[in-house]
């Protein structure tokens, strides 16, 4: 990717990588079903705050990583992630204008409509969802977004990524 | 990086973003479609598993810190409690593999007089559990083996205890596995009191299998031990499964409601043997055969 000689561009590549981690890390069996969607948050708040540097083909990428650590289908994670790169760089201008709680409610708005994506993509697969808990992330994710907003935007500000 | 250069004022960098969602849409159903059916994608997923491999193994650090630390303040007394145990352990179980052996040697002897057609031989290979999948319905876990140690796709997978499941993609470093209770996840099985055969399906519970092919008239009970019938090709013949814990018969259906108690313990595992199945001809058997 052309960005990735920038100043900068290993900051973001590590919290990436550190949504990455998250994702995967073991949880309690009563905290899994509420398990957000790091990497999903990181890569929406730096295509929202770079959105010349990251955008929908550094999202399809990381999907592609995912399904493949995953062991899932290639290409399911792929989509969805470019098409949440793909919203937030459609409606960064308006929504970093929004006072925070605002902007946690667009982001459930867009971590719903993946998480319906990829269940209908599941369900095509043979793994139809049984109950609604499959939009828990979604709302886990939604209440995260003020600190994943101010711990990324001080990490971005310290290293002057531009 | 849809920013317009001064250079290409006619690119509309809304467009640009439009096309590559298109682009991005089109290529991820390509992929996908291609990856369900076909297996020519396999080596490109390994390849991105590989890439990402490091994070993985990166998780388990503190877990593996952790035990290491306990290893190296665990006291002397229990070492030597443990060694003990182990040691009595092994004992018996080298002189359950003696009596084994000779049997096995036996069957095969008889196997040849009835002119049985191929013997399995099996090799075993430990792996350890990486992860568990996040989406607790879909069962399946990451293992830390892969193509490299000889890992291959349909290989199956067993703990001390039975059956746990099968892989599905071997990566060069890795490999994943779904269980026997995934709900896409069906294994021939036999009853080990009579014979009868049949499929166990698995339920996206890690307690629960579902044998849904049994007629109502059929011989199962609560209690009965399920066995591997060895009839898909995949599991050898003989290894332990499930046991029956409860037959319902429902004489509105044509089949009963019968479900399983998996004997292996699929939500606590770390630690799985894969078996690597090499068929070959009675005779040559009979030949390199070191008894």
């Amino acid at each position: 990717m052309l960005w990735i000689s920038q100043p900068g561009s290993w900051v973001i590549i590590l919290t990436l990588a550190a949504g990455f981690i998250l994702d995967s890390l073991p949880m309690p069996p009563w905290v899994q079903p509420f398990k957000p969607d790091w990497l999903a948050l990181i890569l929406i708040y730096w295509c929202m705050a770079l959105p010349h540097r990251v955008g929908i083909a550094t999202g399809w990428l990381l999907g592609l990583l995912v399904d493949s650590g995953q062991g899932v289908l290639l290409g399911q994670h792929a989509l969805v992630y470019g098409i949440w790169a793909f919203c937030a760089i459609k409606g960064y201008r308006q929504v970093r204008l929004f006072p925070i709680w605002q902007q946690a409610l667009i982001i459930l708005l867009f971590l719903m409509a993946g998480r319906l994506l990829l269940s209908w993509i599941d369900g095509v697969m043979g793994y139809p969802p049984t109950d609604w808990w499959f939009f828990a992330p979604a709302l886990s994710g939604a209440l995260l977004w003020p600190i994943i907003l101010i711990a990324l935007r001080d990490v971005r500000r310290h290293y002057r990524i531009e | 990086m849809s920013q317009v250069t001064p250079e290409r004022p006619w690119l509309n960098p809304e467009l640009v973003l439009n096309l590559k969602l298109v682009v991005v849409v089109i290529v991820s159903l390509v992929i996908m479609l291609l990856d369900h059916r076909t297996v020519y994608l396999q080596p490109v997923r390994g390849a991105l598993a590989t890439l990402v491999y490091p994070l993985q193994l990166a998780i388990r650090f503190p877990v593996d810190a952790g035990q290491r630390l306990h290893h190296l303040w665990i006291d002397q007394q229990a070492l030597i409690h443990e060694n003990q145990r182990l040691r009595h352990q092994q004992l018996l179980l080298s002189a359950q593999v003696q009596r084994l052996s000779s049997l096995e040697v036996e069957n095969r002897r008889l196997r040849t007089l009835l002119d049985s057609a191929a013997q399995m031989r099996e090799r075993v290979l430990i792996a350890e559990l990486l992860t568990v999948d996040s989406d607790p319905y879909r069962h399946r876990i990451l293992l830390n083996r892969g193509q490299v140690q000889g890992v291959k796709v349909g290989q199956p997978l067993l703990d001390q205890r039975g059956v746990v499941g099968q892989i599905v993609y071997a990566n060069p470093l890795n490999s994943t596995a779904i269980l026997i209770t995934d709900p896409n996840h069906a294994l021939p099985i036999q009853v080990n009191r009579n014979g009868l055969r049949t499929l166990a399906v698995g339920t996206g519970d890690y307690r629960r299998l579902q044998l849904p092919y049994v007629p109502n008239n059929y011989d199962v009970q609560v209690g009965d031990l399920l066995i591997t019938s060895g009839m898909g090709g995949r599991f050898p013949h003989g290894h332990p499964v499930g046991v029956v814990t409860s037959v319902e018969f429902d004489p509105g259906s044509p089949f009963a409601r019968i479900e399983a108690y998996p004997t292996a313990q699929l939500d606590r595992i770390r630690e799985v043997l894969i078996l690597d199945l090499v068929g070959y001809p009675v005779r040559d058997a009979i030949i390199d055969d070191p008894h």
